[in-house]
């Protein structure tokens, strides 16, 4: 095998902070290799230095590139080498078709005049190649994120790929969207394609990587091979220290039953006669951590976020008991009045305030904890802010950073504390994890068991098994909006689950 | 942390102020060369309030609903309505003053609920139902004047704008003094307006120290309110030596502080903010953000509804033209004041500086005699001048 790749001693300053130290990475030609690390170990600065997008003169270092040193200074120039990255946010243009995606800067045309039926032509060809059955006509918006991702890839192949970078490809696809493009990852390099792949998610990694390269702190800690690939080993390197458990121990100590849900219904907000949820209960105890499993569109959020001020759906009917009482969750004001908190999955566009400080998205909830009469007390409002940056270990230098400049973990570490400071009974937490690197995940899992310690009900809704089986005292299991399965901590498993997700398709309610 | 460092992450705001000020001295060298004219006269400085004062009053609660998300195109139509409904109620029904002013502040903020709703409830961009509203009230403007002048007011409407506060000291001060005329409670309110200024940024300066935020250095806070205390006193004294307060500038003053208040200090105003910086996040925080747009909105005819009174009082009549065009000085003053064109930020006290160098564009220009089209050039790119200036710093 020849090495394609070779990037020596880079090193990327950005001011005050050293992103990147000597990083040194070796990609030979064919092979699929893995950069792993935390949020913030600067994997995604040095794709940025591979692909142009900060040019040459901006970094130290040398890239040699099929045999000679390169010096890129724009996106254009790496692409015209072959080199392609397909980013963490799609850069798809939603209301446009398929084949005007797919040549877009780079159309079919002649004096700017563009071919349609060649391109409609080269669009079948390119979509058969990724495994995609759609029209080239079809507008890219109406397609879901999994048949997004493989648009990106077919647009990667438009363009004469030899080194593709995908920056975390899984992130926003459900199980089976991810499973379909690893596999075409593997055909692709059996086609020759070099791959880069970013992610998180380690069984991914271990099924196509062939080497892996562990980046923490701004420099490569080490590059394995296939054979020495091990879930423990590569967080040991990501972390810097031992992870013997994923999980943090926790004796669970249920007590009386704190919510309850019964006969709930909710219907699609646009489409009337469309039942998002189908008569789902479910009960939270005290102190008790209750897991949601699902697949994607399993109708998990929709249930959370329509218990929560009625914020999806429509015609929405059931009851809510919070400590035995029946309660009114229809305004978010309500819901939180009657002690529940829900935490978005979608922390960016949902949760947060991104160009405002920390200390204003956490006391967002509820200002009148930090008012009297309407006049804002800031001075209380600086000092909740401090304790929770304390309590949950937010890394900032003080409460007055825009929330824009933390990372995914710490951002979730402030909607947390947002909601927390309402003081709920029961928080139910929407993928809480996700995105997150191994290391603040680990503190998030320990603030969640503090908090179900500390005797409020939590609810868990995850797309990741084994999250769900190491942290949840009980998993309700839901399939197109019903429930349809309750398991305990001692009868849950991955096949379980899976199994009940599976035996209930399809049997209408 | 250096005054220097300091300075440059702050640069905005300073940046205003040292512009303002720049402005200022430009004219007066410039005016006092080309045509030998005080531009800073007791005179000049009384007239450049009473000229701007409708820009300010507007531009404050045009901040609102920029910072909430949205734009308010109709308020120079509001202007001349309000206008001409207070000269049909007093010159033509003789309506009392004192009922007239708070029926036109109700039917400013009727038009404003009118627009807010379908904004607000209904989703339909505020641009388009401005828009809508900008052509619906000019129209009513002109049916309603039958496309002529009313007027004259009486005198107590006119002192809306044209009136002064009245010297309490009498002419004791003068004396003391040993000028010919003084308006001795027009000095001391600026002098108790420079001293609370101080007070109150000695407050803050205390309390940021308690959140662990940077504080201003000493230096730089300093120089700052000896500039904007020294230019308070030096007006205050003008106005003093002229013929006092203008009515205008008490209720200008009186509203910024209110507002400063109302959008630093209080749960609406951050509220207001929170919706402007992410508005689904506000939602699933339990903030009601139809019913904050709606007041913005509301708000905003109000003002609008003042500043018509105000303009129809300095003319001494009200006239189907009046206010034409004034929506663009006041969301030009928001943004060069700063506000975000995405929403979500913005101070009033920018607003106020923005608005107050518009206006000594204005004044010095026409002292000038620059036609009226050098100036419309120049204000154009003055503004698009400031919103280069926040998108570079931005990026920076």
């Amino acid at each position: 095998m020849t090495t394609l790749l070779e990037m020596r001693g880079i090193s990327k300053l950005f001011p005050g902070v050293r992103a990147l130290d000597h990083v040194n990475l070796s990609v030979e030609a064919g092979e699929i290799h893995a950069i792993c690390g935390e949020n913030g170990a600067g994997k995604s600065t040095l794709m940025k230095v591979l692909s142009g997008v900060y040019p040459h003169g901006s970094y130290e270092g040398d890239i040699v590139y099929d045999g000679e040193t390169v010096a890129m200074k724009s996106i254009t120039e790496s692409e015209a080498k072959g080199i392609i990255i397909i980013h963490q946010e799609l850069a798809l243009v939603p209301l446009l078709s398929i084949a005007e995606n797919l040549f877009l800067g780079n159309e079919v045309a002649k004096a700017g005049v563009i071919n349609w039926p060649l391109a409609f032509q080269k669009t079948s060809a390119l979509l058969q190649k990724v495994g995609l059955n759609e029209a080239p006509t079809t507008i890219v918006g109406k397609l879901g994120v999994g048949k997004q991702q493989l648009i990106e890839i077919a647009k990667a192949l438009a363009k004469d790929v030899r080194l593709l970078i995908l920056d975390e490809p899984t992130a926003a696809l459900q199980e089976n969207d991810s499973q379909k493009l690893l596999d075409l990852m593997l055909e692709l390099k059996a086609q020759g394609v070099t791959q880069i792949i970013i992610s998180h998610k380690l069984n991914e990694i271990g099924r196509v990587a062939d080497r892996i390269t562990i980046i923490r702190d701004g420099s490569t800690v080490s590059t394995l091979n296939r054979a020495d690939i091990s879930e423990d080993r590569i967080i040991r390197d990501m972390v810097g220290r031992d992870m013997a458990h994923r999980y943090p121990e926790r004796t669970p100590n249920p007590g009386e039953v704190l919510m309850q849900v019964k006969g709930w219904n909710v219907f699609h907000p646009d489409q009337k006669d469309r039942q998002m949820i189908r008569n789902a209960a479910f009960t939270v105890r005290k102190g008790e951590i209750v897991g949601i499993a699902g697949l994607m569109g399993a109708g998990r959020t929709e249930l959370a976020m329509s218990l929560f001020g009625h914020s999806y759906g429509r015609n929405i009917s059931g009851e809510i008991a919070m400590g035995g009482k029946p309660v009114d969750t229809s305004t978010v004001t309500k819901a939180v009045a009657a002690g529940l908190a829900y935490v978005t999955e979608d922390r960016k566009a949902l949760g947060l305030i991104l160009e405002e400080p920390i200390l204003r998205n956490i006391s967002l909830a509820n200002l009148a904890g930090i008012a009297r009469r309407g006049v804002l007390n800031q001075r209380r409002e600086a000092q909740v802010a401090e304790d929770y940056r304390r309590a949950m270990n937010i890394r900032t230098p003080n409460v007055q950073q825009k929330v824009v400049n933390l990372s995914g973990g710490n951002q979730q570490k402030v909607v947390l504390s947002k909601w927390l400071f309402t003081d709920p009974q029961v928080l139910i937490l929407d993928e809480p994890t996700r995105g997150i690197d191994v290391g603040a995940k680990f503190e998030i899992y320990n603030i969640m068991n503090q908090l179900a310690n500390d005797g409020r009900g939590i609810v868990m809704i995850s797309s990741e098994m084994p999250e769900l089986l190491g942290m949840c005292d009980r998993i309700y299991v839901m399939n197109e909006g019903r429930i349809v399965g309750e398991l305990s901590r001692a009868e849950a498993s991955q096949e379980r689950i899976m199994a009940m997700i599976l035996n209930s398709v399809g049997k209408a309610a | 942390m250096s005054e220097k460092t300091y300075l440059s992450s702050h640069l905005r705001e300073y940046g205003m102020i040292m512009a303002l000020v720049a402005i200022v001295f430009f004219f007066t060298v410039i005016v006092r060369a080309s045509i030998d004219v005080d531009f800073l006269s007791a005179q000049n400085i009384t007239n450049l309030f009473l000229q701007n004062s409708y820009v300010i009053i507007m531009a404050l609660g045009m901040l609102l609903v920029i910072v909430a998300g949205h734009i308010d195109l109709s308020i120079g139509s509001v202007v001349g309505f309000t206008g001409a409904v207070a000269a049909v109620l007093t010159v033509n029904l003789g309506w009392p003053v004192l009922a007239v002013i708070p029926a036109c502040l109700i039917v400013g903020g009727l038009i404003g609920a009118a627009q807010g709703y379908w904004v607000a409830y209904w989703k339909i961009p505020s641009f388009i139902v401005t828009l809508a509203g900008m052509l619906v009230f000019r129209g009513l403007t002109l049916w309603l004047l039958n496309g002529q002048n009313i007027g004259p007011f009486p005198r107590s409407f006119q002192s809306l704008s044209t009136g002064f506060i009245p010297d309490l000291f009498g002419d004791a001060d003068q004396a003391l003094l040993g000028l010919e005329r003084l308006n001795g409670t027009a000095l001391l309110i600026v002098v108790v307006a420079a001293c609370l200024v101080v007070w109150l940024g000695l407050r803050k300066r205390a309390q940021d120290a308690g959140f662990g935020v940077t504080p201003e250095p000493a230096a730089v806070f300093w120089i700052r309110n000896a500039i904007v205390c020294g230019a308070l006193i030096f007006v205050g004294y003008k106005l003093a030596i002229f013929r006092g307060l203008p009515n205008v500038v008490m209720v200008l003053a009186v509203l910024t502080v209110i507002y400063a208040f109302f959008t630093e200090q209080t749960t609406s105003g951050r509220r207001i903010y929170a919706l402007g910086g992410n508005e689904k996040a506000a939602k699933l925080s339990g903030i009601k953000t139809e019913r904050l747009v709606f007041f913005c909105f509301v708000n905003m005819g109000v003002l609008a509804a003042l500043a018509g009174m105000i303009v129809a009082a300095r003319l001494n009549s009200s006239t189907p033209k009046a206010g034409a065009g004034f929506e663009l000085d006041v969301i030009a003053a928001v943004f060069i004041g700063g506000a975000s064109m995405t929403g979500g930020s913005g101070k009033i006290v920018g607003v106020v500086v923005g608005a107050l160098i518009m206006g000594v564009m204005n004044n010095g220009m026409s002292i000038l005699g620059i036609g009226i089209d050098y100036q419309q050039v120049i204000k154009g790119l003055v503004l698009l001048a400031a919103v280069i200036f926040d998108v570079y710093n931005k990026n920076k």
